[in-house]
């Protein structure tokens, strides 16, 4: 990490932090915090990703504006966060593209729905006809070695440059002892549950000093409603690959159950967490960081309700259309995943798994 | 808004821990409750913003403490530091009390953690507060706004005005616009006056302009003040106040815990002279950061110096106020505008006279001392010879003052007469010297305040509605 306004920021109040340590039992950070002296550029990159922003430090600082030092550690290191997306993007010259994030994102949403829908609508013969549910009929608007291909090749790249930023940050971390199995254990237990978006096991401060878990709850519909769709996408897979059964599913199907759930459950999470933006307090928050973060969600959301608005209309004439926007939005969620806020996935999972190889350490200072 | 031209049943004066748990409970109990709180919503809740745990008495481990902590033993305790300036029934009461204080901080909002790191011989005897006293206080003002009691910030109460030992209206200041408001009882929980430097002159000149007041700028003791002219009985040595040894770049206030030093046993302690004054290593620093704010208040212009080398660094909890750090002692000194030859003479002096001794352990008292010097140094004494050198300005902390008003068990407050007040109670540091004459327990004070804000806010109900 370069050594910035934010990062000189973030040090300063990670060492009141370090010195006060009453938010200890909140989240990991402050335990990791408490492992250091002196903060490294790296170490507050690591710190800021491994902060979920639940916000409970926040209002429970005696040292919160409007006091003299003004500490508001889910902004600071929420500053930190979203610099380090850019100094980790690969390649390079990609960083440019989280400055302007929410602009980014939604230009690309429009984009892919454009090309998906005029090669569709230019390429096929059959875009506005009804097939019923007529075996294949999806691939009778857009062929599946067209899918497969663009599929692939997109996701493929972007899991690619995923990887690459993840090493990037493990890097920038310094080192680290070896990677153990309960360490993956602990990590993946925190990653699956969001432990730490519970500021203790009463949830986050999202306008007051009252707790709640509607983030916590909201996050896990959109987390695993977008694992049930991807479960619902893979099985579809099998299904036509390995036992030659071809889309379209039955209503009463694998595929067709787990992405309904899995759809229906995104869109309660995305609406609802953009909900959350509008009444969230803007204190402890980023301004600047809103529109790239709201236009993921938006993007997600429209993923969900054009998938469902597909398998309403399936048997209809509308099918190429639906589908079209469907697989646009697709399309541009697999070129903006590692340029995007879904990035903190990646580097929230590596700094829980850093945590949790660096458990066992003796906190400095007292006894 | 509240009503000001309603009487209420109970008017409580402060906003802390105290004063929550008086109106909290005078609520719960039926009563109609006034909130007077001096400070802005942002800088709520008195000293318990700055606070971290409350000392319980268990006879059993429980979810938030370990092993046991009998009444014998807190009795002790408490004996020990007030050295005996303390009143018996009262303190065995608030001790028995304090054991059963869980169910119903944990009903009105209130979560625990474990002890925080660096305070592990505090796991056994105090509760630790998830997030602190903030949370805490946080906590009881979302309770007290559900069960609907009513608050007013940025109020300061300015008199009780009493007739025949009863509170007859109350004069408040209201964004600083003077009004009076009534009601049937009233609890002053309003805290001492540390904060109020011209009272504090009175007794200490202008050292107090050296001073840090490590809590609220708002405890200015215009209650208390108004309750001692007239003629409510006094407790405690006006004179006296808790002071301990603090990073001497802490704001004049709120600086709160993250200010505090505990190098002090480790190093090296010189005035502004470069002359060591008191031994650094008497006893476990626990047991001694309270006199040293005394002692540094009684040195030219309040100031002292510690210094220790990189043996001694990583043993103390950093303060927040980064060290000044050397090559040499000289150049720490001169950072320090310290005159170095001076500096220099006095830790060579002290290096020398480090008695070759038995193993450092800077767990218990070592028994690693000087010979030859005055003042010794009789434990943890190494020689400060190892680059680099670091060194932290200190001056006295204050954290609260000990003159209060004289209660009963009643939370009832006292006149000069020895009647007690109709309808007058007391809870929190106002009230604290009755127990704690002297000295301190760690978290005492917030099982002080809890303890008689229950009592305060249940009596002052009972009394308000018959």
């Amino acid at each position: 990490m370069q050594e910035t306004d934010a990062i000189i920021n973030a040090r300063r109040e990670m060492e009141v932090c370090n010195a006060c340590r009453y938010c200890e039992g909140f989240c990991a950070v402050f335990p990791a915090v408490e492992l250091r002296r002196e903060f490294s550029a790296g170490d507050l990159s690591y710190l800021a990703n491994l902060c979920h922003g639940c916000r409970g430090c926040y209002y429970a600082c005696q040292y919160s504006p409007p006091h003299e030092w003004g500490i508001n550690v889910p902004a600071a290191l929420a500053e930190v966060r979203a610099e380090s997306y850019a100094e980790y993007a690969w390649p390079k010259p990609m960083a440019v593209v989280f400055e302007r994030n929410g602009t980014v994102v939604s230009l690309m949403a429009a984009f892919g729905i454009a090309l998906v829908l005029l090669l569709c609508s230019l390429g096929s013969s059959n875009f506005w006809v009804a097939h019923g549910n007529t075996p294949e009929s999806f691939y009778k608007v857009i062929p599946l070695w067209a899918m497969q291909i663009v599929g692939t090749a997109t996701f493929g790249f972007s899991l690619f440059a995923l990887a690459m930023g993840a090493r990037n940050f493990w890097r920038d971390a310094g080192p680290q002892e070896k990677i153990g199995p309960t360490a993956v254990a602990i990590a993946l237990w925190d990653v699956l549950t969001l432990k730490n978006l519970g500021g203790g096991g009463n949830g986050c401060n999202d306008n007051s000093e009252a707790f709640s878990m509607r983030r916590r709850y909201l996050h896990h519909a959109m987390f695993y409603g977008f694992m049930l769709c991807f479960a619902a996408t893979t099985t579809g897979f099998i299904y036509h690959s390995f036992l030659g059964w071809p889309a379209p599913y039955p209503f009463i199907s694998a595929p067709v159950i787990l992405g309904t759930v899995g759809g229906i459950l995104m869109v309660i999470g995305t609406i609802g967490l953009m909900a959350m933006k509008f009444v969230d307090d803007p204190i402890p928050n980023v301004r600047r960081l809103l529109g790239g973060d709201v236009a993921l969600l938006m993007l997600l959301a429209m993923i969900a309700v054009t998938g469902l608005v597909l398998l309403a209309v399936r048997a209809t004439g509308a099918m190429g259309l639906a589908m079209a926007i469907h697989l646009g939005f697709i399309l541009a969620f697999f070129l903006v995943l590692p340029y995007s806020k879904m990035v903190h996935g990646v580097y929230r999972s590596a700094a829980l798994l850093r945590r949790a190889i660096e458990r066992n350490m003796k906190p400095l200072g007292g006894e | 808004m509240p009503d000001r031209t309603k009487t209420y049943d109970v008017l409580v004066a402060g906003g802390g821990n105290a004063a929550l748990c008086a109106a909290i409970t005078a609520r719960q109990a039926g009563a109609s409750v006034l909130l007077v709180e001096s400070a802005p919503r942002a800088f709520r809740g008195g000293n318990s913003r700055h606070t971290r745990n409350l000392r319980a008495m268990h006879d059993q481990p429980n979810a938030v403490l370990t092993d046991a902590y009998k009444e014998d033993e807190y009795w002790d305790d408490l004996l020990r530091v007030t050295g005996g300036q303390t009143d018996e029934t009262l303190a065995r009461m608030t001790i028995r009390a304090s054991s059963g204080l869980f169910g119903w901080m944990k009903d009105a909002g209130v979560r625990f953690q474990p002890s925080l790191t660096g305070t592990l011989n505090l796991g056994r005897t105090n509760a630790f507060f998830l997030g602190g006293g903030k949370a805490l206080v946080n906590a009881y003002y979302l309770t007290a706004e559900k069960l609907g009691v009513e608050i007013m910030y940025d109020t300061e109460v300015t008199d009780l005005n009493m007739e025949d030992g009863s509170v007859r209206s109350v004069d408040i200041r209201y964004k600083g616009f003077p009004e009076t408001v009534h009601a049937r009882c009233v609890v002053a929980s309003s805290g001492g006056f540390q904060a109020n430097l011209d009272w504090m002159r009175q007794y200490w000149g202008d050292a107090v302009d050296n001073f840090v007041i490590r809590g609220t700028p708002y405890n200015k003791g215009r209650v208390l003040k108004s309750l001692l002219d007239q003629g409510v009985a006094s407790i405690g040595d006006p004179t006296q106040c808790h002071a301990v040894a603090l990073d001497a770049r802490a704001p004049k206030f709120d600086g709160g815990i993250t200010t505090r030093l505990d190098s002090v046993p480790y190093s090296v302690v010189v005035n502004k002279h470069g002359d060591r004054f008191y031994d650094e290593g008497e006893d476990v620093w626990p047991k001694r950061y309270a006199i040293w704010g005394r002692l540094i208040a009684q040195q030219p212009d309040q100031i002292a110096y510690s210094i220790c080398d990189s043996k001694a660094f990583p043993l103390f909890m950093p303060s927040v106020f980064p060290a000044y750090k050397a090559n040499t002692v000289e150049e720490l000194a001169v950072k320090m505008k310290l005159d170095p030859a001076k500096v220099r003479e006095t830790v060579k002096g002290f290096n020398k006279a480090v008695k070759p001794g038995q193993v450092f352990d800077n767990l218990k008292l070592d028994g690693n001392a000087t010979s030859g010097l005055t003042p010794e140094k009789t434990n943890w004494a190494r020689a400060v010879d190892k680059a680099p050198f670091y060194g932290y300005p200190l001056r006295p902390g204050i954290t609260f003052t000990y003159l209060g008003v004289r209660v009963n068990e009643k939370a009832q407050v006292i006149m000069d007469n020895g009647q007690t007040s109709g309808n007058l109670f007391a809870s929190g540091e106002i009230m604290s010297g009755n127990i704690l004459g002297k000295g301190y327990l760690a978290g005492f004070g917030m099982t002080i305040g809890t303890v008689f804000g229950r009592i305060a806010g249940q009596e002052a109900a009972r009394r308000a509605r018959n």
